[in-house]
């Protein structure tokens, strides 16, 4: 029985080996790559954001998606599509391009001056990562809308099948989470850390899912990660207690440690720094690896598929094996990345609500132990 | 590296996105989320409390009962048989009432009785004296019809008086 499995497989294997060649043939043909496959730029190029959105099985139509730049002589809006293929378009006084690889600003839209490519002043185009960025968005709000209705029309009545497992997930969170580390200032800042839990999950399953209304590495675009890490950054200082800054600036160390050289003030300060960066690169790096490997994985089989087609045919079934196994795994990390970055943010901002008296207390338990 | 340069649009967009995501979650979605969870929760732990008790209770209630029936038997026992003491007293006090009316109106009766008797008694005894008399009478005019006789009578009365004196 298993033998028949593999088998099966091989074959089913072989069958996609002949339009996986052509595939590759196509995209070296088509100067896409400056003449044969060229893995790193489709890697970057997957990786990376986009004017357009992609859409399966054929590389040239994208869904245009709304370019906003502000150029020399004020804000320009026009579709994504009147640029793309290295055209360029004409609005108002000023032509726009996407500027070719050989330029620093390769892939983004400049303005062409004097036949220079100057860069706008300000790019807030609404790109596919961008556009992603709304959708997730827009299904978070779906989803905690979704259990307010249900509260509405049933009142104290729990929810079942998928307004529960949401509902589950918030309990998860806020009981697991928040109220187990704030304790009595966890109703003050759950609505935050859920929200950054449920985008940030939101994002990373959407990350996942291959064709449109996901594709986006948002998780694994640094300015995403970069705000929300700000954000826990802010959330943490503004609402900081005079103890937390006393500990910053005058901690309890030996008075050399803080007096002609401030040493732990400074040590303390940058680490107020490095815990939004930690952040920041964490979430990340583990998103973006993970959407690297499965890329690398595909790109294998067209790898081998160049130099040998039953090479690559044995490459699609260890590769696509692979590359389930690692989305499976993904799936998990977006999970586990997400909770987290809002656990992480939760012992910061609890770390930053400490009293003078909680500190007595211990010093008082280590009296008593000692 | 492109990766790793926070892009100036994408961070914007980014900005506004999560701001406004949280202003409408904060404002009209989390907390009455977790007010409800919460009070779903305390619904439960009470509910929890209440069918422990009333668990209790019942138990307690059964217990009671049974208590309650035992006691109720007793008591019946205790009326049944205090019915019983108070039937045959009953029977027993009209019966010796019944007796001392009986006693009574047959003394009554015997009294009218003997009254009666006394009475009758006295007519027959008048009566007789009478009849008694009307026959001496009788006899006595016959018998002084003739004038000796009536002198022998006078001398045996004046003899018996005589004696008598």
């Amino acid at each position: 029985m298993k033998n028949i499995y593999i088998i099966l497989l091989s074959l089913f294997a072989l069958l996609f080996t002949a339009p996986a060649l052509r595939a590759s043939e196509q995209e070296s043909g088509d100067g896409h790559s400056g003449g044969e496959l060229n893995p790193k730029e489709i890697l970057f190029e997957h990786l990376g954001d986009g004017y357009g959105w992609e859409v399966p099985f054929n590389h040239h139509k994208r869904i245009p998606l709304p370019v906003i730049v502000y150029a020399s002589d004020g804000f320009h809006c026009f579709l994504s599509s009147k640029v793309s293929d290295g055209k360029v378009y004409k609005d108002g006084d000023v032509e726009f391009m996407i500027a070719p690889k050989s330029s620093p600003y390769s892939g983004k839209v400049v303005e062409l001056a004097d036949g220079k490519e100057v860069k706008p002043r300000f790019d807030i185009s609404i790109t596919k990562n961008v556009c992603a960025l709304f959708i997730s968005a827009f299904i978070v709000c779906c989803m905690a809308f979704a259990v307010v209705r249900f509260y509405k029309k049933n009142g104290m009545r729990a929810p079942r099948k998928g307004v529960g497992a949401i509902e589950s997930l918030i309990v998860f969170i806020y009981d697991g989470v928040v109220k187990s580390t704030l304790g009595d200032q966890a109703k003050r800042f759950a609505p935050y850390l859920l929200t950054v839990f449920f985008f940030i999950f939101t994002m990373n399953i959407l990350g996942l899912i291959v064709v449109f209304p996901g594709g986006a590495n948002l998780t694994g675009n640094v300015a995403v990660t970069l705000v929300l890490a700000i954000c826990t950054f802010l959330a943490t200082n503004l609402f900081g207690t005079k103890h937390y800054w006393k500990e910053i600036f005058w901690p309890d160390v030996p008075l050399w440690l803080k007096f002609p050289l401030p040493i732990m003030p400074i040590i303390e300060i940058f680490g107020m720094f490095t815990k939004p960066a930690a952040l920041t690169v964490r979430l990340f790096a583990n998103m973006m690896g993970g959407h690297m490997i499965v890329l690398v994985l595909t790109l294998l089989i067209f790898i081998f598929a160049a130099m040998n087609p039953f090479a690559g045919g044995g490459t699609t079934v260890l590769s696509v094996a692979f590359s389930i196994f690692m989305l499976l795994l993904d799936v998990l990390v977006s999970f586990i990345q997400a909770y987290v970055f809002t656990m992480l943010s939760t012992i910061f901002i609890s770390l930053a609500q400490e009293h003078e008296h909680k500190k007595e207390e211990h010093q008082e338990i280590k009296a008593h132990e000692a | 590296m492109e990766l790793f340069t926070p892009d100036f649009g994408m961070i914007f967009w980014m900005f506004v996105s999560f701001a406004v995501l949280f202003f409408i979650l904060w404002k009209f979605a989390w907390p009455m989320i977790i007010k409800n969870v919460e009070s779903r929760a305390d619904l439960i732990d009470k509910g929890v409390e209440y069918a422990q008790s009333a668990k209790l209770q019942l138990d307690n209630a059964s217990a009671e009962a049974q208590k309650y029936i035992a006691e109720a038997r007793r008591q019946q026992a205790d009326m049944l048989r205090e019915a019983d003491k108070m039937k045959t007293q009953i029977i027993e006090d009209a019966r010796n009432a019944a007796q001392k009316e009986a006693q009574k109106v047959m003394d009554a009766a015997k009294v009218s009785i003997e009254q009666a008797r006394k009475e009758a008694e006295q007519s027959f005894r008048d009566q007789v004296s009478d009849y008694a008399l009307d026959i001496a009478t009788k006899v006595v005019r016959r018998q002084l019809d003739d004038p000796k006789a009536q002198k022998e009578l006078a001398g045996k009365l004046l003899d018996e008086m005589e004696r008598n004196n």
